[in-house]
């Protein structure tokens, strides 16, 4: 009988961190493509944020979740574009503007949210339900944790060898992975690196807009302010802490995921410390990786770099 | 006469108040090797670039196979059939050899990478050519010699019908040139032309078929190889004759000044930096080191100044040990640093000239007074070095950024030379100037030598150090494999040493 609990209790850690792990994956993607390219993107937080309140009025104005994704990956992407703007086209510091933008994309959804409701409560919105993968959910235990999930813990899973193909595999792959490393020998080739670095910003955008999207609807069905709480900068360490790689990152991710959701179930495990400890788990976890990690030198070689240098 | 291959007509470029290149006419012949000639800053860079798409000219025309063409970027020129190898080889050193090959070409199996095919079209190349290199190394793992031919692979890859290379022999060693030299006859007999980059008046004798030189981004002229000989050739560079190559009288006191004994340096995972050297340095006395970059000179050098703590060893001046030799200490002890870096290491690029050259001496009067910098005093300073260095700046408060690379490199000699007192470290001195500023930074050398002080150069020029040194130390590796005297007898011996062989082998 006690096995029995442990086990299902383990089943749903496991399936719980998965799903937490999925918003984390697709800003981790987006941060992959970016840094690749050679930009480095604090700002994921801040499209994430953009992608939690654009998927909203995305599936407010649509009725539908799906018209939800989309919204959440424009407003992604549209903060995507601003930075591209301001770092490639002008040249900024690409660590200041990236702080900047996580500030603007707080103030700006907060600033529409209150104006939009007085009270600082949301309407409830069509959001992704679960549905069971036939017959692979009825395998015991993986089933449970894998493929009970909602539509867009199957489209990250579907990412990881699609995104490794298409980053290391491809022609387009190598041209943005040299964008990272030496963009005036990608210039010398005839890679027009400011385009280049532009489509993965964008790209980057809409992925962490889709990660917002899960968390305004894929969790819950509705709009809160702090949605995002930090998990930006937790996918900028997973990216690290997977080397760039998207099945490391993954991994990376799913870490992260089912720490949160050890601390959430912690919580109610009623153990004597404050649950403000349990809750800053996943962020000490995230701030060792950096520590560990940060410096181990396989980051592409220009990044953060502005081009043309001037 | 057919048209020629390639013509660019007075071509004019310039940046700022800088006129990089003025009405400059260059043609280029199918078939031939043509040497573009000239001092840094003379412009050969500027035009070469332009042709490659990097710059726009401001006016001027381009006509390449009799038809007049635009070239907005590189891909231009590659669609052309014009290739390029840069003087910083464009190489991304964390991809490997075939990467670096495959980006930005166009892959009949697109979206994927044409792997497969690419690998029999490098084995083809490597027959053909003469041009073999793994294809699964990363670049950053190759010797420069090897990663150059992955430029030049990258670019017959391209389809080159013109090949240009910028000063592509200035990081190789004398074994490298002689077979990039075979590589480039190789390419020429296969109907690739060639426009050749240098500063090297051997080296353009010997390749080329004509040569056109450029002074101030002006072209000055252009020549049958056969015609031309080193002192007309220098004239037309320079401007007006200076005599070359001249050696300075050798010879030094028999007495020790920097006495090295088996001192290394280790690096944890990396291992071994420097391997038991042993050395002595004389009063009066130039001693050379020699050998490929990156066997670990830099690393002498900065022992030596006590920028790194050596491993094992012992270092002595005057025959007095040196314990934990720290940077203060040696410039106690009366030693000038002249790094390789100049711009990164030895100078704070947007200071003055006038404070870049008490960088060292802030702490000391007269410079320094109860803990403030005497302002009126460091000028006066400065307007003294100016005059005595001969160093070309507009005021004394100018910042060292706007000076060109000889003039930087007076401002580091003027301080260097003031605190050596005993004992001088000079790191590739005359890199990348041109032959008056060169010229200038060895007699500063030499005269410091007449007044007894032991000079350790490291270079990379082979004829600086012939020239200069009384002996020649040769390191592989971190070790260091021979010592020999300074004279040109014994330049195959060097050039061996250069390449790993033990001095007792090349005896043999």
């Amino acid at each position: 009988m006690e096995e029995f609990l442990w086990v299902s209790f383990l089943v749903s850690l496991l399936a719980a961190g998965v799903r937490l792990a999925t918003p984390l994956f697709f800003a981790a993607l987006g941060g992959i493509t970016n840094e690749l390219s050679g930009v480095l993107n604090i700002g994921l937080e801040g499209m994430m944020v953009a992608g939690t309140f654009g998927a909203y009025i995305g599936a407010l104005l649509s009725g539908s979740e799906w018209g939800g994704a989309l919204g959440g990956m424009l407003a992604g992407g549209l903060l995507g574009l601003l930075f591209a703007f301001l770092s490639i086209t002008l040249g900024g510091d690409q660590v200041v503007l990236g702080t900047g933008l996580n500030i603007f994309a707080l103030g700006l959804t907060s600033f529409f949210f209150r104006s939009m409701y007085k009270a600082g409560i949301s309407q409830f919105v069509p959001s992704f339900q679960a549905w069971n993968v036939p017959l692979l959910s009825d395998i015991p235990i993986i089933g449970q944790i894998f493929f009970r999930q909602v539509p867009l813990v199957y489209m990250a899973y579907m990412l990881i060898p699609t995104a490794t193909l298409i980053l290391y595999k491809t022609t387009w792959g190598l041209e943005l992975r040299c964008c990272g490393e030496h963009p005036r020998a990608a210039e010398t080739v005839g890679i027009d690196v400011i385009k280049m670095r532009y489509f993965a910003l964008v790209l980057s955008g809409m992925l962490a807009g889709l990660g917002g999207t899960f968390l305004s609807l894929g969790q819950i069905s509705a709009f809160t302010e702090g949605l995002v709480s930090g998990r930006g900068f937790i996918a900028l360490a997973a990216v690290i802490f997977g080397r760039w790689r998207p099945p490391n990152v993954a991994l990376a991710c799913l870490l992260f995921g089912v720490a949160d959701a050890l601390q959430l179930r912690l919580q109610g495990f009623g153990l004597p410390i404050r649950y403000e400890f349990l809750l800053m788990f996943p962020y000490l976890l995230t701030l060792i990786t950096f520590i560990l990690f940060v410096n181990r030198g396989d980051a592409p070689a220009a990044l953060g770099k502005p081009y043309p240098e001037r | 006469m057919p048209a020629p291959l390639l013509e660019m007509r007075q071509i004019v470029k310039s940046f700022g108040s800088l006129r990089a290149n003025d009405r400059i006419d260059f043609e280029v012949r199918a078939g031939e090797t043509h040497a573009l000639l000239g001092e840094n800053g003379a412009g050969k860079t500027t035009l070469m670039n332009i042709l490659y798409g990097l710059y726009q000219p401001d006016s001027g025309e381009i006509y390449w196979k009799g038809e007049k063409i635009t070239l907005h970027s590189p891909r231009d020129a590659i669609r052309h059939r014009i290739g390029m190898i840069h003087q910083h080889l464009m190489l991304v050193p964390n991809l490997t050899v075939l990467e670096n090959v495959l980006v930005g070409l166009r892959s009949p199996k697109a979206p994927l990478l044409p792997v497969r095919e690419t690998l029999s079209r490098l084995e083809d190349f490597a027959v053909q050519y003469g041009l073999s290199v793994d294809p699964a190394r990363k670049v950053k793992e190759l010797p420069l010699g090897l990663q150059q031919r992955v430029e030049i692979l990258k670019a017959l890859f391209r389809g080159a019908d013109l090949l240009i290379l910028d000063e592509p022999t200035a990081v190789l060693s004398p074994l490298e040139v002689e077979e990039l030299f075979a590589v480039l006859k190789n390419l020429v007999s296969k109907g690739v032309s060639i426009i050749f980059i240098s500063h090297k008046l051997d080296e353009v004798l010997r390749i080329s078929d004509r040569i056109t030189v450029l002074r101030q981004g002006k072209r000055i002229g252009t020549l049958e190889a056969g015609h031309a000989t080193r002192e007309i050739l220098t004239e037309m560079m320079v401007g007006r004759s200076i005599a070359l190559d001249r050696s300075f009288p050798k010879g030094a006191a028999a007495q020790p000044i920097l006495e090295l004994k088996n001192v290394s340096l280790i690096r944890p995972k990396v291992g071994r930096i420097l391997k038991n050297i042993s050395l002595t340095l004389h009063r009066g006395e130039i001693l050379g080191v020699a050998g490929i970059d990156g066997n670990g000179q830099e690393e002498l050098a900065d022992v030596v100044c006590g920028l790194i703590p050596y491993s094992e060893g012992q270092m002595l001046i005057e025959g007095c040990p040196v314990l934990n030799p720290t940077p203060q200490k040696m410039k106690a002890a009366g030693l000038g640093y002249v790094p390789a870096d100049r711009q990164r290491v030895g100078l704070v690029r947007n200071f003055s000239v006038a404070h870049n050259l008490v960088l060292k001496s802030l702490d000391d009067p007269p410079f320094n007074a109860y803990g403030f910098v005497q302002e009126k005093v460091v000028r006066l300073n400065a307007q003294q070095m100016i005059a005595e260095f001969d160093i070309r700046a507009t005021d004394p408060l100018q910042p060292v950024e706007q000076l060109s690379g000889g003039n930087q490199q007076k401002v580091i000699l003027g301080r260097e030379l003031k605190l050596a007192t005993r004992l001088l470290v000079a790191v590739h001195p005359t890199r990348g100037l041109d032959v008056g500023a060169t010229e200038s930074v060895r007699r500063f050398l030499y005269s410091q030598k007449e007044r007894g002080v032991g000079i350790l150069l490291i270079s990379a020029d082979l004829d600086e150090l012939l020239a200069m040194s009384d002996r020649i130390a040769v390191m592989f590796r971190g070790e260091i494999l021979g010592i020999v005297p300074g004279e040109r007898a014994f330049l195959p011996a060097i050039s061996r040493m250069m390449l790993g062989e033990h001095l007792e082998a090349v005896v043999q």
